[in-house]
């Protein structure tokens, strides 16, 4: 693989894919600490928010320690060179959030839906570049759908105003291969000035191999998070990803042992649990299940003694989406009643 | 009997579904079906059935409402259109029964707050397919004690969603969070909406998490869920507790699936039922006070 002098945008999800992780308990000392190390370190773009993006508190997903209001504001004006972007779920938030996060100087917008149903993205993407954001098409769960379904839905995104749209490996399920097919066909059928991304997991440790896929086939942003800190086994770990690039000789921009130290320092210490492949995020990648499901599920195991794997593997099976997370309880309950019936 | 004379506005999943229920009913009778494409399947259906039928949008219906009496219609276009149909009809007296999330008239949830609705404004909303699925239950938790925070969680099935709601979505969430509020009784609500791809297509499924201001009384809001789920169950069979509810410190949760009647759509669809459903039968309330004499905003039945 040759991805010499190839130029590489790094996106830090640390701060909002990492809010899955600790519960959405980031402390705004922490969240500002991690920002500004981050962009002294020449990260050029940060994701800060709720986990579920824009408008995710919830007692479905989590209230947050503070609002995104509070997030950005006290992150945004911190920056000297990084931008800072937010994600947008639609039918969790909506364009008033966009507002919002618009006035708070964010200069990215990514509007996420899941893989096959883009056409609900039409209002937000279209206001968004109606505003001059950066604006981002967001596809999640990619591996359910072809190369070929996934790029009719990457151009709908692309019709809406999208400069930018995303392959989203929401549960870490991809192989090299599978990324290669989808990044490519994205990158040949696509507008010439429509930039491809990829968002990885480390569910089955192929996050790092799955990201430099995604470059070789045409990938210009790549997702990670410093020290992985993300839903499930984590994101594609930011500090290792930026050696292995420096390794190749591609053009990324980072200050290598800045960003070690940021995730040594200041990331994992944060840590609530070790983020690491483990069988249940490993069950993620190999039943192909949204990432942020693994602590609910754990949860629901501890409630209703039904094993995290097995109520994983059950939402799996169901094909639920990204956003399903009230399925959790209602899977391990359902599957409790079942045993009992079984035990009787 | 005499029956009131209705127009279908838009002849999507909606408008059709709604079309097969208002044909079983023994006070309405459905007489036009407006749309906007000549060659569209919802209008060839509605002709089929014996209606007669208009691809000129709103314009096509008007001329026709004096002499074919109508008193009441549905709108089931999309809530950017929604205000322009109301007041050309509204004009002619008719009687607006909204199924977009425009929400221009006062919300409509049967089993929570029909019969305190009048007709005086000539327009109801029957807010969304979560709010009608949800609402009920918020509303269950809320006449037993003050709840702080309502939430609701509506997962529907790809193939039930029409353009219309996909083209709409916030609109719909806030529009069912306004009526979590408004009519669920909930201080401060909110509402999310899940669309799921898988084939074959799921069941409507409903999550509602309350938070309760005091410790909640298990044994009363056990029950009065258990009612107004029988309620709810008097126009939409399909709709069932599955889990719950469930007492988490002051959070409370109920887990409901919604299994349509498969009028038009399969019966996955149990959104769509749940809300032709809420329509027909509100429409049937106004529909009773025409034909006593008794509707507030003077609608008369006309002399044949």
């Amino acid at each position: 693989m040759n991805l010499q002098d190839k130029k590489v945008i790094l996106h830090d999800m640390s701060l909002r894919d990492g809010m899955h992780a600790k519960q959405h308990q980031i402390s705004i000392d922490q969240m500002v600490a991690v920002a500004t190390g981050l962009d002294q370190a020449g990260i050029p773009l940060i994701e800060v928010t709720h986990g579920d993006g824009l408008g995710g508190s919830s007692l479905n997903y989590g209230f947050p320690a503070h609002t995104d209001e509070a997030y950005l504001s006290a992150v945004v004006p911190k920056m000297t060179n990084a931008k800072v972007s937010a994600l947008l779920i639609p039918g969790i938030g909506t364009v008033d959030h966009l507002k919002m996060a618009y006035d708070h100087g964010v200069s990215t917008i990514r509007v996420a839906t899941h893989c096959t149903e883009a056409d609900v993205s039409e209002q937000h993407i279209s206001a968004a570049r109606k505003m001059g954001l950066d604006t981002v098409g967001f596809l999640m769960m990619g591996h359910m759908i072809s190369p070929e379904e996934l790029l009719a839905q990457a151009k709908l995104m692309e019709s809406y105003g999208a400069n930018c749209i995303y392959c989203t490996d929401s549960a870490g399920y991809m192989l090299p291969d599978d990324v290669t097919q989808r990044i490519g066909l994205l990158r040949s059928e696509l507008a010439n000035d429509t930039e491809i991304g990829f968002h990885g997991h480390h569910n089955l440790g192929m996050s790092i191999a799955n990201s430099l896929a995604a470059i070789e086939a045409g990938a210009k942003r790549i997702d990670g998070s410093v020290a992985g800190l993300g839903a499930g086994a984590g994101n594609t770990p930011l500090e290792v990803f930026t050696a292995v690039l420096d390794r190749m000789g591609a053009d990324h921009g980072i200050d290598l042992y800045k960003i070690m130290d940021v995730a040594e320092d200041l990331v994992v210490p944060m840590m609530d649990q070790p983020i690491r492949v483990d069988r249940n995020s490993l069950t993620l990648g190999y039943a192909g299940v949204y990432s942020s499901f693994l602590l609910f599920a754990e949860r629901a195991e501890k409630k209703y003694g039904v094993p995290a794997r097995d109520i994983l593997l059950e939402l799996g099976r169901m094909k639920t989406v990204g956003g399903q997370e009230d399925m959790i309880d209602d899977t391990a309950m359902t599957m409790a009643k079942a045993l009992q019936a079984t035990q009787a | 009997m005499k029956k009131i004379k209705c127009a279908l506005i838009g002849s999507g999943n909606i408008g059709t579904d709604l079309l097969y229920k208002l044909q079983r009913s023994d006070i309405l009778e459905p007489v036009w079906m407006v749309g906007i494409d000549e060659n569209s399947e919802g209008l060839a259906r509605a002709k089929e059935l014996g209606l007669k039928t208009t691809a000129e949008g709103i314009d096509g219906l008007i001329p026709h409402i004096e002499s074919d009496d109508i008193k009441i219609a549905f709108d089931a276009t999309s809530a950017y259109v929604h205000a322009a149909n109301s007041a050309k009809v509204n004009a002619k007296g008719v009687l607006m029964i909204d199924l977009t999330p425009a929400a221009i008239g006062p919300y409509c949830v049967p089993p929570v707050n029909l019969s305190q609705l009048d007709s005086a404004g000539l327009n109801v909303n029957m807010v969304t397919c979560g709010g009608q699925a949800t609402i009920p239950m918020v509303a269950a938790v809320s006449r037993v004690q003050a709840v702080e925070y309502g939430e609701i969680v509506a997962t529907v099935s790809s193939k039930s969603v029409g353009p219309g709601t996909r083209q709409n979505i916030d609109e719909f969430t806030r529009t069912t969070s306004g009526a979590v509020e408004q009519i669920g009784g909930a201080k401060k609500g909110k509402a999310i909406i899940i669309i799921n791809p898988a084939e074959p297509p799921l069941l409507m499924r409903d999550t509602i998490h309350c938070l309760t201001e005091e410790d909640p009384d298990q044994a009363a809001i056990t029950e009065s869920v258990h009612q107004m789920i029988a309620e709810v169950q008097q126009y939409v069979p399909g709709y069932t507790l599955k889990n719950g509810p469930v007492f988490d410190g002051r959070k409370v949760s109920i887990f409901l699936e919604v299994k349509g009647l498969g009028d038009y759509l399969p019966t996955y669809a149990g959104n769509l039922d749940i809300m032709t459903a809420a329509a027909a039968r509100t429409a049937e309330m106004f529909a009773q006070q025409i034909l006593d004499g008794t509707a507030t905003n003077n609608q008369q039945v006309g002399v044949n």
